[in-house]
């Protein structure tokens, strides 16, 4: 019997050909024979295209044209609505949006040909921000540019108002952010003999790209086969515009009988991949005169972009997460995705939840200041608690974690003696900043500060969405006597080969090298779902276990059936050792034919949720966290360092403790850049910093001193008690960070990200506290 | 079209290429070592990093006869067969690597600065390594790995 891997901390099994270069990324295969492939976009944000035209001096031998008009099955980009077309035809609703599309074998050529082509377009009234969207500045989506509206309710909330001690308002903003992955998007489509298209390329969802190919193509399922090379990072990026540029791919491949490869310069990237919604979020909040949330009033707003695409579903998470983990009877929640002539936003680490909790959590700092009352302790007075229920009504068990995590980073991070020292002093003053003295914190330049933030992130898709998603998972038994699992879910980084194999090889008694991965490839593996919503661990692990469990029975019962003992059979379930394992394994496949255990998502006894009236059980399980951030802010030039976070995350078993570190530490730093530097800024609906140089995230230089600490409260249905944690981290550092700068300078923080130019404003419009 | 010769993890290669070309390209296409990666074409990421005599530079900046006759270190130059370098495998225990996508360069920024490391000087790991992005780790376990070697 092996030593059970759940719960070590393990290298991860990509490791090697990681470190060795030997690790192969879309842009590092050779296909013979591949042509180039490029992008025409509008660069106008709403208009009519007149004409494409290509200048009939160039020579233009060589080339492959694809337009509109080259599609062969419906011209839309299959994901929830089918309004986002692969190519402009006829209208264009943002500046980014693709319109025709030009291939060739070389490089230098292909940079020619797409200078030699004019687009000629008759300009329209462009809606760019959520206010002119509202005001239907531009007709973009339906009658009024509302992409989806969420309604919240319970209790009473009127009446909470007219019963409260204070009523406090505020109104939050955070801005676009760029999930920045450092390989960009890239696909290469091949066109196979028998007609079947393959798309090989960095992606999180091949069966998502594989239903997208299908509708664009008008063919069935085996006329295309989508497989994911090694992909650098995704953090939703590489969740629905993948199929995009497959799409262009295909239809590129198509028409010129030849593979084609388009791999994005990080320019395009940036400029025309979606990006973290932005919102607009507003609180009235009813409080008792002790600070018990008696009533809230949240109105959500968020910039959808020209299409649909997720937004829908980041407003539903954002819309869920908007109260935050606190126990409240009476609350009204409205939520809207609004368009807007720009590029599409979508899929970033988080979902929606990062802006409300932004929100909520400045809120909560606003009503402690008004009550007077310590910032944790206000938490402590409201956190959900096991038997609470949430925004929808979901009664809390004792997977409730908010205490713990809480009074653990209390106890941890030093919050009161520091908190302490750092308390409040008079806001600098920009005019006589620069004869400050330089040492000392009191009324010196640089000022220090502590901040909290209090969050929690429901795991999977929301409601009965993993009912809906129905992923399927397998489990093959090698004639060679090894496992191989089978799902669709894709390797980002996250390490998802190392934990499935962990937990696999666990619930068989194998070592997790026993275990091994076939390819993400359309045309081997069931779809379990895309990779995405903190659902791969929690919930394709389960289904897994599940699949594993089904296959120790089934060889435990042959090879006690089995007239001729094989060798090294044990006739108790479970305790073989590996070699025992594959002589049994190998003999049961080689007498009886291939074994394939094949599981679906099995929901939980009991969950209930009504779509309709957002009511119920909206998340299997919730990781709970809290990041306690310590600033340190130049009063002269409003530089902000953040020089430690101390991270509590309660995330169920902890499959790995060194990936979920990595996955912790990784999370919580976009989210420092999501704070303070990481600003798209966008002239007439283009981006304008499309660039590393302008478009800043965090380096070694501006990291802080992490102090992780994972605590784990098993989640009865997940894997071995896993819970999802990859979005948690992203939740908590915004509202941290902002609040360490309201204790070190005393003015109020309303906006993300909090460059030095807007906190030299926020100091100007002061005093806003109290 | 000028001919480049250059040495890269000790094998010789004789290319021709515009002289202008970017080292990286040479080195991913006329040289088949895909190891050093794009991530952003302007030398801000530091994907592309490989040692060129032992200075790391960003490969993306460099034009291909700036490197004529000169010895190239990659990614593919660091193991010895399966025989991971110190640095590499402090990196695989670490888990200082996750998509692996600025790994190479971040191995090789590493590596310069331990070699270049002198007398009991003490290395600033965190502002030597702020030219290399890396989007998933936070960084920490990178830098607990370049401290254990």
């Amino acid at each position: 019997m092996i030593a059970p891997s759940v719960g070590l901390p393990l290298p991860r099994t990509d490791g090697f050909d990681k470190v060795t270069g030997r690790a192969a990324y879309v842009d590092d295969l050779r296909v013979p024979g591949c042509l180039h492939g490029a992008t025409i976009r509008s660069t106008i944000p709403h208009g009519r295209l007149r004409r494409i035209r290509r200048d009939p001096a160039f020579d233009w031998s060589g080339f492959t044209f694809v337009t509109a008009a080259d599609i062969p099955g419906q011209n839309v980009i299959a994901l929830i609505t089918d309004d986002q077309p692969a190519l402009v035809d006829g209208i264009i609703r943002h500046a980014e949006e693709p319109v025709c599309l030009l291939a060739h074998r070389d490089r230098e050529r292909l940079l020619a040909g797409l200078r030699a082509v004019t687009l000629e377009c008759d300009p329209l009234p462009a809606a760019l921000t959520i206010r002119e969207g509202l005001a239907r500045k531009a007709k973009i989506y339906g009658r009024d540019n509302i992409f989806k509206e969420i309604r919240i309710r319970k209790g009473e909330v009127r009446t909470a108002f007219r019963g409260a001690h204070r009523i406090v308002e505020g109104t939050f903003r955070t801005g676009l952010q760029e999930q920045l992955y450092i390989e960009t998007n890239g696909m290469i489509a091949i066109p196979e003999r028998g007609g079947r298209m393959s798309v090989l390329g960095s992606l999180q969802c091949p069966y998502y790209v594989h239903k997208a190919l299908k509708r664009l193509l008008g063919v069935g399922d085996d006329r295309v086969r989508v497989v994911q090379t090694t992909t650098g990072g995704g953090f939703g990026g590489k969740e629905e515009y993948p199929s995009m540029l497959a799409a262009h791919c295909a239809l590129l491949a198509r028409k010129a009988g030849k593979p084609v490869k388009i791999v994005y310069d990080r320019l395009e990237d940036l400029a025309a991949t979606t990006k973290r919604h932005p919102s607009v979020v507003r609180h009235r909040t009813a409080v008792s005169r002790e600070g018990r949330l008696l009533g809230m009033d949240i109105d959500v707003l968020m910039d959808g972009g020209a299409y649909l695409t997720l937004s829908p579903v980041v407003l539903s998470r954002g819309a869920i997460h908007a109260a935050g983990p606190y126990r409240c009877e009476n609350l009204a929640i409205r939520a809207r995705a609004v368009a807007t002539n720009t590029p599409p936003n979508g899929a970033f680490r988080g979902f929606g939840a990062p802006q409300t909790i932004f929100a909520v959590e400045m809120q909560l700092n606003r009503i402690a200041r008004a009550l007077r009352i310590d910032p944790v302790e206000l938490r402590r007075r409201n956190v959900l608690r096991p038997g609470d229920s949430t925004a929808t009504g979901q009664v809390l068990d004792a997977g409730a974690s908010g205490p713990l995590v809480l009074e653990e980073a209390v106890r941890r991070s030093g919050w009161s003696v520091r908190r302490a020292s750092f308390t409040k002093r008079a806001p600098p003053d920009p005019e006589r900043a620069s004869k400050a003295p330089r040492k000392g914190t009191a009324s010196g330049r640089i000022r220090r500060g502590l901040g909290l933030s209090l969050f929690y992130h429901g795991a999977g898709f929301t409601g009965i969405g993993e009912v809906y998603l129905d992923s399927h998972a397998s489990l093959a038994v090698t004639r060679d006597g090894s496992v191989e699992i089978h799902t669709a879910s894709t390797e980002i980084g996250q390490g998802m080969r190392t934990t499935f194999a962990q937990i696999v090889g666990d619930e068989l008694g194998l070592p997790p090298s026993m275990v091994r991965l076939a390819p993400q490839d359309t045309s081997l593996v069931p779809n379990s779902g895309p990779t995405v919503a903190s659902r791969t661990c929690m919930i394709v692990g389960k289904i897994l276990a599940n699949a594993a469990a089904d296959l120790r029975d089934a060889l435990v019962q042959w090879a006690g059936d089995s007239p001729r003992r094989a060798p090294g059979r044990r006739a108790t379930r479970g305790p073989w050792n590996p070699q025992q394992f594959r002589r049994l394994a190998s003999a049961w496949v080689r007498k009886t034919g291939p074994k394939v255990f094949t599981r679906k998502y099995d929901r939980p006894p009991g969950m209930k949720w009504d779509e309709k009236e957002y009511r119920g059980d909206a998340y299997g399980a919730f990781g709970w966290g809290v990041n306690v951030a310590e600033v340190e802010v130049d009063a002269e030039t409003f530089e902000i360092r953040v020089p430690r976070v101390d991270v509590v995350l309660e995330i169920g078993t902890v499959v790995n403790p060194l990936l979920a570190q990595g996955q912790a530490e990784g999370g919580t730093l976009q989210g420092v850049g999501y704070a303070l530097t990481e600003e798209v800024v966008r002239k007439n609906g283009r981006m304008a910093n499309a660039q590393l140089t302008n478009y800043i995230i965090p380096t070694t230089a501006d990291t802080p001193e992490f102090r992780t600490t994972l605590l784990s409260n098993a989640y009865r249905h997940g894997p071995f008690g896993a819970k999802g944690m990859g979005e948690l981290p992203l939740d908590g550092p915004g509202p941290a960070i902002a609040a360490a700068i309201e204790n070190a300078l005393g003015v109020s923080i309303v906006e993300l990200p909090i460059t030095p130019e807007r906190l030299a404003k926020a100091i100007r419009a002061r005093p806003a506290h109290e | 079209m000028s001919e480049i010769r250059i040495t890269v993890n000790g094998r010789r290669f004789r290319v021709r290429v515009p002289p202008m070309k970017r080292l990286l390209d040479v080195l991913r296409e006329d040289c088949g070592l895909t190891g050093a990666k794009e991530g952003c074409g302007e030398g801000e990421c530091g994907a592309c990093t490989v040692l060129l005599d032992g200075e790391a530079v960003n490969s993306c900046l460099v034009p291909a006869l700036q490197a004529n006759g000169r010895k190239i270190t990659t990614i593919e130059g660091l193991a010895r067969g399966k025989r991971l370098s110190r640095l590499q495998a402090a990196f695989l225990s670490a888990g200082a690597t996750q998509c692996g996508i600025c790994t190479p360069g971040m191995l090789l920024m590493a590596e310069a600065l331990a070699r270049g490391r002198t007398g009991g000087r003490a290395i600033d790991w965190r502002e030597g390594l702020a030219g290399n992005l890396c989007r998933c780790t936070g960084y920490t376990k990178i830098l607990e790995a370049v401290k254990e070697v």
